[in-house]
């Protein structure tokens, strides 16, 4: 420990500490617009300079590291000049178009201007005209107004990985630009506009849609993915203006993928605001009452075993549960399925479908072995830590698949069950390295659980582990990545298929009946069923249905979900549902209330307290034995993820639309032939 | 006056060749191992003895410079990196040890990296010298031919390599960390300072950096001793240096000379004097384009050395002399030299980016005698914003001249710029300082 003096004030602090950050621990605000903590210290806007007893210049104090006895005054005039010095050199070229521009409100340069800014400028020349430069159909560029403070130049290179973003030029024509003016290759690329501190770079989607505080601004959880990153949702009225980040070091950090932070547009558009009934081909309105009606009948004239449901991607826990409560207790059939595929899966412990290591952990990892997942797309989040892991650990990856740019470098397997299974047999450099490795993480996708040998490569795997010590109380070294954000909260709440042949019999065209609750990502033949859609947007799961329910998206209820590492979080109600829509799990109380003349649960305090006991009781059907633990040479392969269509609400915006449009487009180099 | 025996660098002109026996012929290359076998310690305890100071611009003692070099190779190698970057206007005296001493440099080259313990050696290279390049490109090959340096360099058992990097014409090329970053192959801006390069330098390994003509005089003192060379020159101002004076002199010229010369000798006796004679000069601009100007009053009596330069708010830079006579319109000079600051300024820091082409946009229009009277004082703040408040010494390089022009000059400025700002300047409040400070540095005072 150090102990030096801040504006008189002894304090000490941990050696390689910044100036900057004994000045707040000491609590003194150091203005700043380089610095960020996510980031390498670039120390270039000379904001932060403070003055150090005996040097003779002022120091910049984000980069200096504190030493012993140093005494820093941030408060004198010689401070002050120094500062304000600066401030009028960003201000000389920087135009006065507060008015005009998104950032107003929530703008670094705006704010400290406030305490470092003159009234009025002596810069008499010509103000600096920058072109603007084209990133994409998320970045807004308005460069004339950067203040080069590189921070989106080390985003782009640091944490996204994608070294598309630089400055070109020097001195006063320095220039921030993608080079080739093309959008930028990162599913992370938006982070760019949280990171600006002006308005250089704004969101293109939400581009003079509303200022900041008229927003009423609701912290919640993204359902996009399993990750379950922590974002700010901002209303208007009814609509979802934009998401931002919330900080969660343990999740997402700082940042969020650009679906999470722009398929919010998905959420005012394709919305079912009212029940449809299908008649001839044609939807036609039909309110609650009768909606109710038709679907009684529907049940009382079917038998319970020719009911099945499917539960979705974005279902949350509170539906989930009265879904499973309504088909046990109302309904009395046993299918219900929350799973797309029959994928492998081992209920008798948790630990078996959770990411065990934690995305925290993937930072102190050694050795990453990717099994039919392409993190990229699956997790963006994840992927993130992991290109973390690797610039600080220099961490091996490895993947059985060429999965193309993961923006870190791996090492690329044979895509065969035969390379795990030498692996297992301890035949492989792999294994080697793996009882080497002090935290090695191997992350099975749902690729690897989706094959006739899923059960002997998983249990293999681990077992493979236990004998070698990785999977022990400080660490487990066996993860999951599921692809949807409810399917940890659906195991917890064993939402499987107690024969495990639900999906087989929905495509034999066994069942009479099926409720889709949310579920878009299933498709099969269908013949004579009578298809129950309850969900919130109009797509694959209403196009086939007979009778659509209007639900709630994430924005508009309050629910749990559990995210790939088993904790629960909360999505907050920001919004309300829109129309004649319910909230989901009112409109199955309704259903249980229409059949068996009673509701499940008199109100959500009572749902919650049963999920509780229930989750605790931890009673869990285990399928695992179901399957075949036999090995059967084929490929593993990751399952096809279209990254910005991955679900409802991405499909319904207009903005990942574009992107998608865009990077397929990118993709094509006009030399394939 | 330098006598003809002390002088280092023989072949300044030519006039003996400068192929590898003529070199040795001048005493090059030879007891080059014997020097190595008195051991590291000795030649650094040497080079500190003789007091020898960076010859590229800030005066940092070389021998303790090269003590900050870790004393043990550890996990990452040492380099030494030799800076021939060199752009400052009104220097060349680089060019000519390129050309025509180009084994005293890498004979130094050979010492220096023997001293502190490195085996592989950069020359960086200003782009544009593309001739001198070849020139030591030959001459690092004759070395090579002749196991001057390589596997067994001299006999020595030291395995050097030297590499020659040119750059691609960036002023700014010329700072340190800037070079080193060019060398890495990034954009060359300077890097932060702490760590220093003696520990994390190129490619995150220690590394010295050294001007070429520090790196020259390098062998010459070890053979002829630290006592010779302290012994010329003024205290903790010892040794010889090359001065380049140009401008408005009669024969422009490279020329030797003790350190401690006075300026009018060097004008006088070596450049054949002033364009019209000593009383047409004007100004003299000590050091290269970035060190403040001295007037004709102060040039009439002043030592050319570090510490006597400081003294009169200047500095001995490059030893780079620019002699300014009256015919040449001053304000036009620095705001000609502003210009060429606010080209080169790399973009990194806000007060240079920004204030280098403020400075310059003002000059410009005093020189037309388009600004107001105001300005003037504006301008002295607004260099005084730059100064010190930047990564690396540009900001000092681009504001030192217009303060010296300010200094000197400020009459002449007022009275081509005459125009009066109908704002009245009645209250004398400083324009950066808020009044409620004022007010309590007034408390202060009378209390």
């Amino acid at each position: 420990m150090l102990k030096v003096k801040v504006n008189d004030i002894d304090i000490e602090v941990e050696e390689g500490f910044t100036i900057l950050q004994a000045c707040e621990l000491a609590g003194f605000e150091i203005p700043r617009f380089c610095y960020h903590e996510k980031l390498s210290i670039a120390g270039n806007c000379r904001m932060c300079l403070v003055e150090i007893e005996k040097s003779k210049k002022p120091v910049a104090s984000c980069a200096m590291p504190v030493a012993e006895g140093m005494n820093i005054k941030t408060n004198t005039n010689f401070v002050e000049k120094a500062r304000k010095g600066v401030m009028e050199f960003l201000l000389a070229n920087h135009p006065l178009d507060c008015p005009v521009c998104d950032q107003g409100g929530e703008c670094d340069l705006q704010d400290q201007s406030m305490f470092y800014g003159i009234d009025k400028s002596r810069y008499k020349e010509n103000k600096r005209f920058v072109p603007e430069k084209y990133m994409g159909p998320l970045i807004k560029t308005q460069m004339t107004r950067c203040i080069h403070c590189t921070r989106c130049v080390r985003f782009a290179t640091e944490v996204a990985g994608v070294p598309e973003i630089g400055a070109i030029g020097r001195g006063e024509d320095m220039q921030i630009t993608t080079y080739l003016e093309k959008a930028m290759e990162s599913e992370l690329s938006a982070n760019v506009i949280d990171l600006c501190p002006v308005g250089a770079l704004t969101s293109k989607p939400y581009v003079f849609e509303a200022r900041p505080w008229e927003l009423k601004k609701t912290e919640t959880i993204d359902v996009m993915d399993s990750v379950g990153s922590n974002i700010r949702v901002d209303t208007y009225g009814w609509e979802v203006k934009r998401i931002l980040p919330k900080i969660n070091e343990d999740i997402n950090e700082e940042w969020i993928s650009d679906k999470t932070r722009y398929s919010c547009d998905g959420l005012k558009y394709q919305r079912l605001d009212t029940p449809y009934i299908k008649k001839e081909n044609n939807f036609k309105k039909v309110s609650w009452f009768e909606a109710f009606q038709i679907l009684k009948d529907k049940i009382n004239l079917t038998s319970p075993e020719k009911i099945a449901g499917l539960t979705g991607d974005l279902t949350n826990m509170e539906t989930l549960f009265a879904c499973k409560e309504l088909f046990n207790k109302v309904l009395k059939s046993k299918d219900l399925e929350s799973r797309e595929k029959n994928i492998y899966i081992n209920l008798s412990n948790r630990n078996n479908y959770l990411f065990n290591s934690e995305i925290k952990g993937i930072e102190k990892s050694d050795l990453i072995l990717l099994i039919g997942t392409n993190p990229r797309f699956e997790a963006t989040m994840l992927n993130a830590r992991i290109r973390k892991s690797f610039l600080k650990n220099n961490t091996e990856i490895f993947s059985l698949e060429d999965l193309g740019d993961l923006t870190y470098p791996y090492k690329i397997l044979t895509n065969t069950t035969e390379e795990v299974k030498k692996i297992i047999e301890n035949n492989s450099e792999i294994s080697k390295k793996i009882t080497k490795a002090k935290y090695p993480i191997i992350i099975f996708g749902e690729g690897a659980l989706d094959l006739n040998s899923s059960k002997y490569i998983f249990e293999g795997l681990k077992k493979f582990l236990i004998e070698n010590n990785k999977i022990n109380e400080d660490w487990n070294a066996i993860n999951i990545l599921p692809f949807n954000a409810s399917a940890v909260g659906s195991y917890d709440l064993n939402i499987v298929s107690k024969t495990n042949d639900t999906i087989e019999k929905i495509k034999n065209n066994f069942f009479e009946l099926i409720f889709l609750f949310g579920q878009d990502n299933f498709s099969f033949n269908k013949k004579n069923e009578f298809i129950v859609y309850i969900g919130s947007h109009g797509d694959k799961g209403a196009e086939m249905a007979d009778l659509v329910l209007p639900g709630a998206a994430f924005t508009e209820q309050d629910g749990y979900f559990t995210n790939l590492e088993g904790k629960l979080q909360m999505a907050f109600k920001a919004s309300y549902p829109p129309g004649e829509a319910k909230e989901d799990w009112v409109i199955i109380n309704e259903i249980s209330n229409l059949v068996g003349r009673e509701s499940l649960f008199k109100n959500k305090n009572e749902l919650l307290n049963a999920m509780n006991s229930y989750i605790n009781s931890n009673k869990k059907d285990d399928i695992s034995n179901l399957f075949k633990e036999e090995f059967v040479k084929e490929k593993i392969s990751t399952l096809p993820n279209d990254y910005y269509h991955s679900n409802v609400i991405a499909r319904a915006s207009k903005t990942m639309n574009e992107c998608r449009s865009i990077r397929t487009k990118l993709k094509k180099t006009g030399t394939e032939g | 006056m330098l006598e003809d025996k002390d002088r280092i660098f023989k072949n300044l002109y030519n006039d003996l060749g400068s192929d590898l026996d003529s070199a040795k012929k001048r005493g090059d290359w030879i007891n080059t191992k014997e020097i190595c076998n008195k051991g590291r310690d000795w030649i650094i305890e040497e080079v500190k003895k003789s007091e020898l100071r960076g010859r590229g611009g800030a005066g940092f003692p070389t021998g303790l410079k090269w003590s900050f070099a870790p004393k043990k190779v550890g996990a990452k190698p040492h380099y030494l990196v030799i800076n021939a970057d060199e752009s400052e206007p009104g220097t060349c005296k680089d060019r000519d040890i390129l050309r025509f001493e180009p084994h005293k440099l890498i004979e130094g080259c050979l010492i220096a990296s023997y001293a502190v313990n490195a085996h592989k050696c950069y020359i960086y290279l200003r782009g544009e010298y593309y001739n001198e390049g070849i020139k030591l490109q030959n001459a690092i090959d004759e070395a090579y031919k002749s196991n001057l340096i390589g596997k067994n360099s001299s006999g020595t058992g030291w395995e050097l390599d030297i590499y020659m990097h040119y750059g691609a014409g960036a002023y700014i090329c010329g700072e340190e960390t800037a070079l080193l970053e060019s060398i890495e192959g990034n954009k060359g801006q300077p890097r932060l300072k702490p760590p220093f390069p003696a520990l994390v330098g190129l490619y995150g390994c220690p590394t010295i950096i050294n001007n070429v003509e520090t790196i020259a005089v390098i062998p010459t003192i070890l053979k002829k001793g630290s006592k010779w060379f302290s012994s010329l020159g003024k205290p903790k101002n010892t040794g010889t240096k090359i001065f380049c004076i140009s401008g408005n002199v009669n024969s422009p010229c490279n020329v030797e000379e003790e350190m401690g010369i006075k300026l009018k000798d060097l004008i006088e006796k070596h450049a054949g004097g002033v364009v019209g004679g000593w009383d047409n000069l004007q100004a003299v601009i000590p050091g290269g384009s970035s060190m403040p100007m001295l007037s004709k009053e102060i040039s009439e009596n002043i030592t050319m050395d570090f510490d006597s330069l400081v003294e009169n708010n200047s500095g001995l830079g490059t030893a780079g002399i620019i002699v300014i006579n009256k015919d040449q319109d001053i304000i036009k000079c620095m705001a000609r030299i502003a210009r060429f600051y606010k080209h080169e300024s790399c973009g990194q820091c806000t007060p240079c980016r920004e204030g280098s082409g403020w400075m310059w946009r003002i000059l410009e229009r005093m020189a037309k005698g388009e600004a107001s009277k105001d300005e003037v004082n504006m301008l002295a703040d607004v260099t005084k914003q730059i100064e010190g408040h930047t990564i690396c010494a540009f900001g000092e390089g681009s504001a030192w001249p217009v303060q010296g022009l300010l200094r000197h000059f400020k009459k002449e400025i007022i009275e081509r710029n005459n125009f009066n700002p109908l704002v009245k300047n009645s209250k004398n409040i400083p324009y950066l300082i808020d009044q409620h400070i004022l007010e309590e540095d007034i408390k202060n005072v009378k209390s």
